[in-house]
């Protein structure tokens, strides 16, 4: 032994450990998180991550556009902005969701860093701990997280093919109120919905609207993937119907890259003003280069060519999934048919369990997002989120092969041991962004 | 500059200890750059074995934990190509990283260790499920300890203290690999030994007393700042620690290792220290217990990772 041993030293090897707000619950490592570490190297699969396959950009254009900005518009573009967003580019903005039906002015568009922060703002400025807001079943991991920071009470509604069921949301709100909560808002993704896959049908849009006027309940419609549908025109927004009622998310993401982090919120007057205050104690303004850099990107290329690239490549991607799974899935596996976005849903034989199995299919190389962490109250154990907006189609029939193998093992484990109790999940079980 | 040459710190692989591994793998980097080694960190991959044959480092510090890193596997390949690495030697990590084996030799040696039997799924599936369990309990008693026979930072492990929890341990742990460990659950004190040796004989670092919060030291407890006290030197009466610094030793040269080793144990009610396992390749992240042992022995980690590896390139 050495012969200078200090004295006792007790330790927990975080100084701040009786420091940290309340929120900050539940933030602690994640064994699943941890496992999402080895999808990152290229020998496994990984059918896990929502990052938009961005190889099909034209980089000499966006150079282009970057160089020229430096250069002719550097002092601006490198400077603070405006805490709204630039001028320019919320006008641009207004004519993009024009295909979706929405008649905007640039005055009622609040540029964001990424739609993520919309998410926060509209949260920040809405909502006190304690407050419920309502969401689909499963709902955006992303948008779970923020609720949590802010100490929301999330009540999911159940979804099917056709989005979100009218009567399970009338009869949430109904719920809700009766046990004498107050609900701040619904957030929706009703075009190609992360993590399920499936798009609210046009009936039921009307539905949902009339529902929410009816209950006096402001709509969040978070639309990402909006312009990423493989058949016909967009989808009308719900905004497109209803000014006062429904903030409106977009985001360029996944239509041109999510490294500008830029995205923005339509928002009834007074909200706007609300969220621009908010948006300036945040960050001062959204990033100005980011902006200006979108903005000539959206004056120099056909951009909507582009996102029409970009739709072909999904859906020969989207269709490569499906048909490994219908030619690979043991029976009583059953999985949404998504006609846009990057996700499928998958649901597992009875008695599986995403989340414990995942270990099982690290080793056999492949990855995905165990369904618990698109709920904020565990459930979606049988469920798992299946990516194929980034791996190759010949990729995406090979990790569709391995998974299957996997659940085949894991189906035979179960009968061994029988029927388990489901495993809870949380919203930090989830990838981080830059995981493919 | 150190007279060590390059040394390359291997972190990584594939195992589902790989993030551990990073920042194990990290640490030891900067705390060998802070005593001026020349290092570089790199991931296990297929460009390895060029490197390692076309353009050899001086010496490896191996921080790969799981399968491939503390199998020997890794290890067989440095050999392959005579590059010396800090740690036991392949066949040393191949009886250390599975732990019935290793288990059964320290045992032999004569340190207590947990009564366990060894189950297969293939075992359960071939012959039923619920009376074997059942065995298992009446054999081993509640409540009792499920992990997986290879692997580290207590993924896959669970405790059972109902015949309920056992089949969800089952599973959880097969998730993980294919063979099981049951073993006795010893109540007491966990404490984790590192033994050093750096040219002079295995000798044991203060032992480090470990009180996670949840009561479990799970992979959430070990990897989350502030959900674990740690307490070290341990709060153990004098011969008692000493007892505890001799079974680490004992096990280090029972298994053949070499350098370092972190041997977990469990000291119950009447002293008695317990070997539950050994890690050749023990975490070094900032919450790992092989750095926290040698601060409280007085020796700066840096310090300790070239020592180990002026042995190793001594050999």
């Amino acid at each position: 032994m050495s012969a200078d041993v200090p004295d006792v030293r007790q330790t927990r090897l975080d100084n701040y450990v009786e420091a940290y707000a309340a929120r900050t619950k539940g933030m602690t490592a994640s064994e699943i998180r941890a496992l999402f570490s080895v999808a990152s190297r290229p020998e496994v699969v990984s059918l896990a991550g929502g990052m938009p396959n961005i190889g099909g950009l034209p980089l000499d254009v966006v150079g282009g556009a970057v160089r020229d900005l430096v250069i002719d518009n550097g002092a601006v573009a490198m400077q603070y902005g405006s805490g709204q967003g630039d001028p320019a580019l919320r006008d641009q903005i207004c004519d993009i969701m024009r295909l979706e039906g929405i008649e905007a002015h640039p005055d009622d568009v609040v540029v964001t860093v990424g739609s993520q922060q919309a998410v926060d703002l509209v949260t920040r400025v809405f909502c006190d701990p304690g407050d419920v807001v309502i969401c689909e079943a499963p709902s955006y991991v992303g948008a779970l997280g923020v609720f949590r920071a802010y100490q929301c009470e999330v009540v999911h509604v159940a979804m099917d093919d056709d989005g979100v069921v009218p009567e399970a949301l009338e009869q949430a709100i109904a719920t809700v109120r009766a046990a004498g909560k107050r609900i701040k808002f619904f957030y929706t993704i009703p075009n190609f919905h992360n993590p399920a896959g499936v798009s609210l049908s046009d009936e039921r849009r009307s539905r949902v609207l009339e529902i929410c006027q009816r209950a006096k309940l402001l709509v969040l419609e978070d639309n990402p993937y909006g312009l990423l549908g493989f058949e016909g025109e967009p989808q009308r927004a719900l905004r497109a119907d209803d000014r006062e009622g429904v903030i409106y998310l977009g985001s360029f993401s996944k239509t041109f890259a999510p490294g500008f982090r830029v995205g923005w919120a339509v928002a009834p007057h007074a909200v706007r003003e609300k969220l621009v205050l908010a948006q300036e104690s945040a960050t001062l303004c959204p990033p100005t280069f980011s902006q200006l850099a979108i903005s000539s990107y959206l004056v120099r290329h056909d951009w909507m060519g582009q996102v029409k690239q970009f739709r072909e490549m999904y859906r020969e991607r989207r269709d490569a999934m499906l048909a490994a799974l219908a030619e690979k899935m043991p029976a009583a596996t059953t999985w949404t048919r998504p006609s846009g976005g990057f996700y499928v849903w998958l649901t597992l034989p009875e008695g599986l369990d995403a989340k414990a199995m995942l270990p099982r299919a690290v080793t056999a190389r492949v990855a995905y997002v165990p369904g618990t962490a698109f709920f904020a109250d565990g459930f979606g154990s049988q469920c798992m989120r299946l990516s194929y907006c980034h791996p190759t189609p010949e990729r995406i029939t090979e990790g569709v092969g391995r998974l299957a193998a996997v659940i085949h093992e894991e189906l035979e484990l179960r009968e061994t041991f029988g029927p388990l109790p489901p495993g809870a999940g949380r919203d930090y079980d989830a990838p981080g962004p830059e995981l493919s | 500059m150190s007279d060590l040459g390059r040394v390359l710190v291997l972190a990584g692989g594939l195992s589902h200890e790989r993030d551990v591994s990073l920042r194990s793998g990290r640490r030891v980097a900067d705390a060998l750059r802070s005593v001026g080694v020349e290092v570089e960190q790199r991931d296990v991959d297929a460009s390895l074995v060029d490197r390692l044959r076309n353009d050899p480092p001086d010496a490896v510090f191996p921080v790969l934990h799981g399968v491939t890193g503390e199998d020997g596997a890794l290890r067989q390949v440095l050999d392959l190509y005579g590059v010396p690495y800090v740690g036991a030697d392949a066949a040393a990590c191949r009886t250390a990283f599975d732990k019935p084996v290793a288990s059964t030799m320290v045992g032999a040696a004569g340190l207590h260790t947990p009564a366990s039997v060894v189950l297969g799924h293939d075992t359960f599936r071939e012959l039923g499920a619920a009376s074997l369990m059942e065995s298992v309990i009446h054999q081993i008693g509640l409540p009792l300890v499920v992990k997986p026979a290879r692997g580290g930072s207590a993924l896959g492990a669970s405790i059972v203290r109902s015949a309920e929890e056992l089949p969800s341990a089952m599973v959880n742990c097969y998730a993980y690999g294919p063979v099981a460990l049951i073993e006795q659950y010893v109540d007491g004190t966990e404490v984790a030994v590192t033994v050093v040796d750096t040219g002079d004989g295995p000798r044991a670092l203060p032992a480090v007393e470990i009180r996670p919060d949840s009561g479990f030291y799970d992979y959430e407890a070990r990897y989350t700042a502030g959900a674990t006290q740690f307490v070290v030197p341990a709060r153990l009466e004098p011969e008692v620690a000493g007892a505890c610094a001799a079974a680490a030793v004992q096990a280090h040269q029972a298994l053949g290792l070499r350098d370092l080793s972190r041997s977990d144990l469990v000291v119950d009610a009447a002293g008695v220290p317990w070997f539950l396992e050994v890690n050749v390749a023990p975490g070094m992240t900032e919450t790992s217990l092989v750095p926290l042992a040698a601060e409280a022995a007085g020796i700066e980690l840096g310090v300790l990772c070239r020592d180990l590896l002026a042995t190793a390139a001594a050999r």
